[in-house]
């Protein structure tokens, strides 16, 4: 069934992170499994890495911590060998961390190079997106990792339960646009052209972290942005290109948006407002930051609908 | 009774047919005023402001009763098999006055999917917009949304009415089978798509058609009936309607698979 959820203001930061956890959390019957948050913060001219070294449910075998140790220092020594002056890196919990520091170079090639870590999967990388996902509800995520006080312009969300693979990191959403920075994608649905898209797009040099369909949609969009299109442009292409049943909502620096399929098969509820713009599988979740009452309305089929912060 | 999965800051359980919080009792926290009652459903969960809404109309017989901050919860006003009047002041989640067989309902916001599923009679009216499938596979009574509706309004209808102030999605009508939409806007593609019978009146543009739906011929009887719709509901009135009913060409009932045609001869 899955929850998804995004939020966007117009005039200055806001809580998101609290908002998006209150959105997520009443939805929690929609997908008890994982909980995901894409954040953004303020822009900053240090980039943000965002990588776990290890699942949750890995069993903890007598030299797990200094293996993630061991893991650590490699990530470190790896981004230094390829330029990046270091800032901070800090474990923000048992496997995953967060990384700032100064890179001017391509982003493929290091986030390739820092991925052939044993174990390692980058989460999200950007100046202003932050990717945090784990397993349980939303609010044992935002208290893990502290996503409270997390302030920023807009964010995205979701609540998973697990249909077509594993309850684990890599298959919980949000999914980052590898190799793109600042590009994020959280999914309702099942797509039925899973399998050919991503042989095609592992011929064009991608890497795909999870066996989860959803996957695709941040790739594909990354791709189709890399070759110039704007990111409404792209969207519409989706609608053609993928089959199935989805409402996705996708984040880049600056933008928030939404699409939904050509049967309108999976719920989305909108809300905009002068100065924010929320949208979720269920209205209690829009609710859940905006008590007064409001004026929804749920997006027609093949809408695509983009808003800039 | 197992527990589970019971949300953060409620002491709810389910019931091993999924029943949320069997032990519930209603909250008795209404106001009750001779004929009409008003309680505010801020605090409750949706099984106990169920448990409240039957409490009142069963058992201490209140023909009219007000639900403030219903704050789009689902599953509000489910079931109710008697003639009784509800206002809802606030918007609903889904499954919203679902299997209502008699009352009077009147939501003064917006409601989510599948509202009034599976009525049998009486009066649902919706103030604003509503989700999709609206009115799925109900057999009577009036379903009135004054604003936008969302894909699949009447999928399965088989009876009623159903009358939208504003557009309506894709895939309207689908199946149904007997019964009557009335749509002032505009309708999605695929409008009719494999309807038995029945009738779509629509007074905006239709996107397209789809399987075995036609347009048809207005009547005087048609006009007539949604003049007089509208009068009872105070809606504007476009000026002019088309029909359209099934095409009949996938009528096969009387035809024979060509195995069973071995059989009878």
């Amino acid at each position: 069934m899955c929850g998804i959820a995004g939020i966007i203001h117009k005039d200055g930061p806001g809580d998101v992170g609290d908002e998006m956890t209150r959105m997520l959390q009443s939805m929690k019957h929609r997908g008890p499994d994982s909980a995901g948050y894409a954040l953004y913060g303020d822009p900053s001219e240090l980039l943000v890495m965002r990588f776990k070294l290890a699942n949750p449910n890995e069993a903890r075998d007598f030299d797990f911590s200094e293996r993630l140790e061991r893991s650590r220092r490699e990530v470190e020594s790896r981004l230094v060998k390829l330029g990046a002056t270091i800032d901070r890196v800090h474990g923000e919990s048992e496997y995953a961390y967060r990384a700032s520091f100064r890179y001017e170079g391509e982003l493929k090639p290091l986030a390739d190079y820092v991925e052939n870590v044993p174990g390692c999967e980058v989460l999200s990388l950007g100046y202003s997106l932050e990717i945090i996902k784990d397993l349980g509800d939303a609010q044992t995520v935002s208290d893990q990792y502290k996503l409270g006080e997390f302030r920023g312009t807009h964010a995205i969300g979701h609540v998973r339960m697990a249909t077509e693979s594993d309850v684990d990191i890599s298959g919980a959403h949000p999914y980052w646009a590898y190799p793109f920075s600042d590009v994020a994608v959280v999914h309702n649905g099942q797509l039925t052209n899973y399998h050919r898209w991503r042989r095609r797009l592992e011929r064009t040099g991608h890497r795909f972290q999870s066996e989860c369909d959803s996957e695709i949609i941040a790739v594909y969009l990354a791709e189709r942005m890399a070759d110039g299109l704007s990111l409404e442009t792209a969207m519409k292409q989706s609608l053609d290109d993928l089959d199935g049943v989805f409402t996705y909502l996708v984040v880049t620096e600056n933008s928030l948006g939404m699409a939904k399929d050509e049967m309108a098969a999976k719920p989305l509820v909108l809300y905009t407002g002068e100065n924010m713009v929320a949208l979720a599988s269920e209205e209690t979740a829009i609710r859940a930051v905006l008590p007064q009452e409001i004026d929804t309305y749920d997006p027609y089929e093949r809408e695509v609908l983009v808003w800039t912060r | 009774m197992d527990t589970l999965n019971v949300p953060e800051g409620r002491t709810g359980r389910y019931d091993v047919r999924g029943l949320a919080e069997p032990d519930a009792e209603a909250p008795k926290i209404a106001r009750v005023d001779g004929e009409s009652a008003v309680f505010d459903a801020a605090e409750l969960s949706p099984r106990l402001i169920n448990l409240e809404l039957r409490r009142l109309i069963y058992d201490e017989g209140v023909a009219e009763v007000t639900i403030e901050n219903p704050g789009a919860r689902h599953s509000i006003a489910v079931g109710i098999l008697t003639r009784c009047r509800i206002r809802i002041n606030g918007s609903l989640g889904y499954f919203g006055c679902g299997l209502a067989d008699g009352p009077e309902i009147h939501i003064t916001g917006r409601v989510g999917w599948s509202v009034a599923e599976n009525m049998m009679a009486g009066v649902v009216v919706i103030d604003r917009n509503a989700g999709s499938l609206t009115g799925a596979a109900i057999r009577g009574g009036d379903l009135v949304v004054r604003g936008h509706v969302g894909a699949r309004t009447g999928i399965d209808q088989k009876g009623g009415t159903i009358i939208v102030g504003g557009n309506a999605g894709s895939m309207t009508g689908f199946m149904m089978q007997r019964g009557r939409q009335i749509i002032c806007g505009d309708v999605g593609g695929g409008m009719g798509d494999s309807m038995y019978d029945g009738a779509i009146y629509v007074g905006g543009k239709v996107t397209s058609l789809g399987v075995d739906c036609v347009e048809s011929e207005m009547t005087p009887a048609d006009e007539e009936l949604i003049d007089r719709k509208f009068r009872i509901y105070g809606l504007d009135r476009p000026d002019s309607f088309r029909k359209f009913v099934c095409g009949r060409k996938l009528w096969n009932y009387d035809n024979l698979e060509p195995s069973e045609r071995k059989l009878v001869l």
